[in-house]
């Protein structure tokens, strides 16, 4: 059969990585019109969420919504139609580590709370209680390919199932002694409002495909060091020409030797 | 959607390994739930459970996959010649061709639990032999699943908790419509844990007895394991009589509740009328329904509702975790491999356990395995954080 080419345009970006709180610091470092301090990720308070949500949701959560909406009222769009794919290399870090001590101690009786918000979906389902969204939802993981799984399966509910798709692609870090084997260093996370069909709020136009390329890097060391640690910022090269305004071939990161390339076409 | 053949399959539950010990088990009404005696776990409740899953050992340059749902993946694979049908594809397509579509709640998270017993007592480390990657990651068992037939094309795990393995039809659907692949492995796999068996009795959801679907005296699940894959392919225009077919998919979400269905039932209603339109199907052709039937009483009640809204008392329809327990992310794929059973050799799979129907639920609620011809069945899989899926399989005539 004739491949049907992965296309969608980008409407709406979200985005927080340490030093970087929102979309528009991020154009700024990406554009060099300002210099990545260091600093740790800030995560808004989802004052979407019901109070009694709002207190159990934990920094992934806050995470995903934040990125999530952002993205979405940069595209002006109705949150509760869209379709969501969620992915990420792990769920709440925090709340696993606490999970794992308690049933390593005597007293095994573990808080039904800490049970539910230990799915992977978690986030996902805090979205759904949020926006009321009741379209389909896909939570993904490929470990340090999530952003590409993620953006494989947005793309074919957006060329397949002619669906406009809200991908979240986030990361959060474990505390020790899990740390010391899964060095995610902060909160970090992008999200793209995707669409079948060009808009008066298209910002770009990107077609994938599967490459045996080596993966773009990033210039800035700093940068680099967030692309290589935070599976989710594998995306910044894609990012970076996405807010310079520039068209061309990156190639991302994703389950060597299988990546992708992404053509990026500004509209 | 245009419909997929599913050229292979199998299923590995408490029933037994493979095809041949599920058929017989569902012909039979026979439960594989015993009393619980997993690892240290003390709790007054049943599990499904499979036989001599630590058994099994991977091979040696697959070593830090080792851990329970790992193993359990391997003796799925290797039942009923799946994993050389899985081979044959790969040289047919070609090892950048064939996908790998998984689904799983909570991966090898046991491996982790264990470590967590060995930290070293001055530094709280965790053991040196801990691998998080291959072990607990959600990512494992695909990453495992796709190192095992040394396949270099795309793979995700979905993790929607108990719709999981439902969903990877709905994924791998997509990129095989797309042409990215040829093929595609999906399934699911889980296996026993501490975090299941705690969470669940934490939130009072576990039976003390062997769980009872759609009963008046239901009273929560009991969990299981279990691993279940098929490989899926686009059907040809003319496949043999006999063949199993995935006609569609349905997804929705309830938007509700974290750990609550919504109790109309709406978000399951939503999966499965999207599911019969993917297939472009009424209801009136569906022959068979096996119900998602937790036993928990809100469970059942929602989807009770919900599939008598759709398709009144006229369809026969039974939930099957009251023989293989509820096997979580590996649910949606068993129940999908269930259905092509009942399609494969028209059965009507009863519902072991299950003695006095609900009177409040008015569905045509199959006690007792019959035959029955089956052309079209619908599966249900519901998840935690209100996420819902429905298939839809049928056979060729």
């Amino acid at each position: 059969m004739t491949p049907t080419p992965l296309t969608a345009w980008i409407e709406g970006v979200g985005f927080i990585a340490p030093g970087l709180p929102d979309w528009a610091s991020a154009c700024a470092v990406f554009c060099e019109k300002t210099a990545l301090t260091a600093a740790a990720s800030i995560l808004p308070v989802p004052s979407i969420l019901p109070p009694a949500e709002r207190r159990r949701a934990s920094r992934v959560v806050k995470l995903a919504l934040a990125i999530g909406l952002e993205a979405a009222a940069h595209a002006e769009a109705d949150i509760s139609t869209l379709a969501t794919v969620f992915s990420a290399s792990g769920a709440d870090g925090h709340n696993c580590h606490a999970l794992c001590e308690q049933l390593a101690s005597d007293d095994r009786q573990i808080s039904p709370t800490r049970f539910h918000n230990s799915v992977h979906n978690a986030a996902a389902g805090y979205w759904g209680i949020a926006t009321k969204a009741m379209a389909p939802c896909q939570v993904i993981c490929a470990y340090d390919a999530s952003f590409g799984a993620g953006l494989l399966d947005a793309l074919g509910q957006v060329v397949i199932d002619q669906q406009i798709t809200l991908l979240m692609a986030y990361d959060s870090e474990y505390p020790e002694p899990l740390y010391s084997k899964r060095n995610v260093p902060d909160c970090g996370g992008v999200a793209l409002l995707l669409t079948p069909e060009k808009t008066a709020r298209s910002q770009a136009r990107i077609t994938v495909s599967p490459t045996s390329a080596t993966a773009d890097t990033m210039t800035n060391p700093e940068l680099e060091k967030l692309r290589t640690r935070i599976p989710a910022l594998r995306s910044l090269p894609l990012l970076q020409k996405l807010a310079r305004g520039e068209a061309g071939i990156i190639c991302l990161d994703y389950l060597p030797p299988m990546q992708l390339n992404v053509d990026l076409q500004p509209c | 959607m245009n419909p997929l053949l599913l050229s292979s399959y199998t299923a590995t539950t408490s029933l037994g390994h493979g095809l041949d010990a599920l058929l017989a088990g569902l012909r039979e009404g026979r439960s594989g739930l015993q009393p619980c005696a997993f690892e240290t776990v003390r709790l007054d409740t049943w599990i499904g459970e499979v036989a001599a899953v630590d058994a099994e050992k991977l091979p040696k340059s697959l070593a830090r996959y080792d851990c329970r749902n790992n193993r359990l993946a391997q003796l799925g694979l290797e039942a009923d010649g799946f994993a050389g049908r899985v081979r044959a594809a790969i040289a047919r397509y070609g090892k950048s061709r064939v996908g790998v579509f998984l689904g799983t709640s909570t991966s090898g998270i046991l491996q982790t639990e264990l470590a967590y017993r060995q930290r070293d007592p001055a530094s709280g480390a965790l053991p040196d032999d801990f691998v998080y990657r291959t072990t607990h990651n959600f990512f494992s068992l695909t990453e495992f699943t796709r190192d095992y037939f040394g396949l270099e094309g795309p793979a995700m795990a979905i993790s929607t908790a108990c719709s999981s393995s439902a969903k990877v039809f709905a994924v791998a659907a997509r990129q095989l419509a797309s042409g990215l692949i040829d093929a595609a492995i999906v399934g699911g796999v889980d296996s026993l844990c501490l975090t299941t068996l705690y969470g669940f009795a934490s939130l009072q959801l576990t039976s003390p007895t062997p769980c009872r679907p759609y009963d008046i005296a239901r009273d929560g699940i009991s969990v299981g394991e279990g691993a279940a894959f098929a490989l899926l392919e686009r059907a040809p225009d003319k496949p043999p009589a006999g063949s199993i077919l995935l006609l569609g998919t349905g997804e929705s979400s309830d938007a509700y509740h974290m750990s609550a269905p919504h109790p109309e039932g709406l978000g399951a209603k939503m999966a499965m009328a999207a599911a019969l339109r993917s297939a472009h199907l009424n209801a009136a052709d569906i022959d068979y329904i096996n119900l998602h039937g937790t036993a928990t009483p809100a469970n059942d009640a929602a989807e009770g509702k919900a599939v008598a809204a759709l398709f009144a008392d006229q369809v026969p329809c039974s939930s099957t975790k009251g023989a293989t327990g509820h096997t979580l992310g590996a649910a949606g794929a068993v129940e999908a491999i269930v259905c092509a059973l009942a399609l494969q050799h028209d059965l009507l799979p009863g519902s072991p356990n299950t003695e006095n129907l609900d009177p409040t639920i008015p569905l045509q609620y199959l006690t007792q395995s019959r035959s029955g011809k089956v052309r079209h069945a619908l599966s249900n899989s519901f998840g935690f954080g209100g996420s819902n899926c429905s298939l839809v399989l049928g056979v060729t005539q």
